[in-house]
């Protein structure tokens, strides 16, 4: 009942889905750009503060795109601002391992990694969308997405096969995170529909393309790649770990504590 | 043949491009954003100039300065009443930065984008040949893919020992 009454109930269902697919990639760079942020200021050096601040910054602005087109979709007066601060936990839709805290350098480039290979194969099937907005912004995004893969995978090799400790690091940071990988390729009802709608993706095509990819970076990296078990989901349906509330915490509160408060 | 209409709107927009020559890039001021290449189309809907351009980068903060950069001429001009339109495809690249721009870059400072960006994601690619934009030596090393904007990349020179930005390709 409750989330029934948070729909748009105008809405036709295929606009409800294109809404709902909209939402999904828009929450995820957001979220994912939120996180990275936080090492503004704390990285190992100079010039690894700039490239996560870079990083993000184009995440936000991939999330700004996708989330002002999902508000133009919805028609019901939200823009990317409404979408990105008024929305409460459940109603997000970012894959789990976007809002996992950071760790170390070691865990973040993991992420990056893990995230630029996957977003890169995302975008690149998405830019052949029949929605030309939605291929627009992934066309856009998928070029930005590359370098963050290239960026990381770099970094990977260089922890993997660096010190004893940096090597350490590297493992532990994939270790940790791959439970949550397996989220990436499951295909949740929205994406479905999205896909037989001929304008999103279903994201479990992209598994055999991102292992290889992956693999071979682990190989020259002379990282294992961690064992599949425990296998977490619901990102996608809006159940989150807890991390979420304490980044919408800091993410919302301007806006909850001095609504309509512009620079 | 071109008819008295056809030139006249033709006449309207070569102005309009005129006065978006003021228009500059404002993290580059040497640049301005038709050497950038991201005008996309001038047109007329009656007496109103709509201007279409495309970002560089998602998540550049210029957008929205070059926006009312380009409202603001146009008003200058006596255009009170303008549109800037954006659309996201065809993406930018940086092959679309003109000759002249590639010419201001380097006299700047800056080492223009090697042509042709790549279409697919290579993890371990080749790294360009980039010329130092000071003594023209190829003797240089990057010292960072991530530089003080979103577009370029810090590199040094073996050569002159001088740092000098880099404006990557996408």
């Amino acid at each position: 009942m409750a989330v029934a009454a948070l729909k748009n109930d105008t809405l036709s269902p295929d606009r409800q889905v294109l809404f709902d697919y909209a939402v999904m990639l828009g929450d995820t760079a957001l979220i994912h750009g939120q996180r990275l942020s936080e090492w503004t200021s704390h990285a190992p050096t100079v010039e690894l503060d700039i490239a996560l601040g870079n990083q993000a910054l184009d995440l936000i602005g991939q999330a700004r795109m996708f989330l002002e087109y999902a508000g133009k979709v919805e028609e019901a007066g939200r823009d990317e601002d409404a979408l990105a601060f008024l929305r409460d936990g459940f109603d997000f839709r970012n894959l789990l391992i976007v809002e996992l805290p950071n760790g170390d350098f070691g865990h973040t480039m993991a992420r990056q990694f893990i995230m630029g290979v996957y977003s890169s194969l995302l975008y690149e099937a998405l830019s052949a969308s029949q929605d030309d907005q939605l291929a627009g912004i992934a066309k856009k995004a998928v070029k930005e997405q590359r370098y963050h893969a290239r960026h990381g995978g770099e970094w990977l090799v260089r922890l993997g096969d660096g010190t004893e400790e940096s090597h350490a690091r590297a493992q532990r940071g994939l270790d940790e995170l791959w439970p949550y990988t397996h989220e990436l390729f499951t295909t949740d009802p929205v994406e479905s529909a999205a896909a037989e709608l001929g304008f999103g993706v279903d994201p479990s095509g992209l598994r055999a393309e991102w292992d290889g990819l992956v693999d071979d970076v682990l190989a020259r990296a002379g990282l294992s790649r961690p064992e599949d078990d425990w296998q977490p989901d619901g990102g996608k349906r809006g159940e989150h770990t807890e991390n979420l509330g304490y980044i919408l915490a800091e993410l919302q509160f301007l806006q909850r504590a001095y609504p309509g408060a512009e620079w | 043949m071109v008819s008295a209409a056809g030139a006249q709107t033709s006449g309207r927009t070569d102005e309009i491009h005129a006065l978006l020559e003021d228009v500059k890039d404002p993290e580059i001021p040497v640049l301005s954003i038709r050497n950038l290449g991201i005008i996309r189309d001038v047109s007329f809907d009656g007496d109103v100039p709509e201007v279409v351009i495309t970002p560089t980068y998602s998540g550049c903060p210029a957008m929205n300065l070059i926006e009312a950069q380009i409202l603001e001429v146009l008003k200058r001009a006596g255009y009170g009443e303008a549109r800037v339109r954006t659309v996201l495809s065809p993406p930018w690249t940086t092959d679309w930065i003109d000759e002249e721009g590639r010419d201001k870059l380097r006299a700047y400072g800056i080492a223009p984008p090697e042509t042709a960006s790549t279409s697919k994601l290579v993890l371990f690619g080749e790294a360009p040949e980039v010329k130092c934009p000071r003594c023209a030596s190829t003797d240089t090393e990057q010292v960072s893919e991530f530089g003080s904007t979103a577009c370029k990349a810090l590199y040094k020179c073996r050569s002159c020992l001088e740092p000098f930005d880099y404006f990557k390709c996408i």
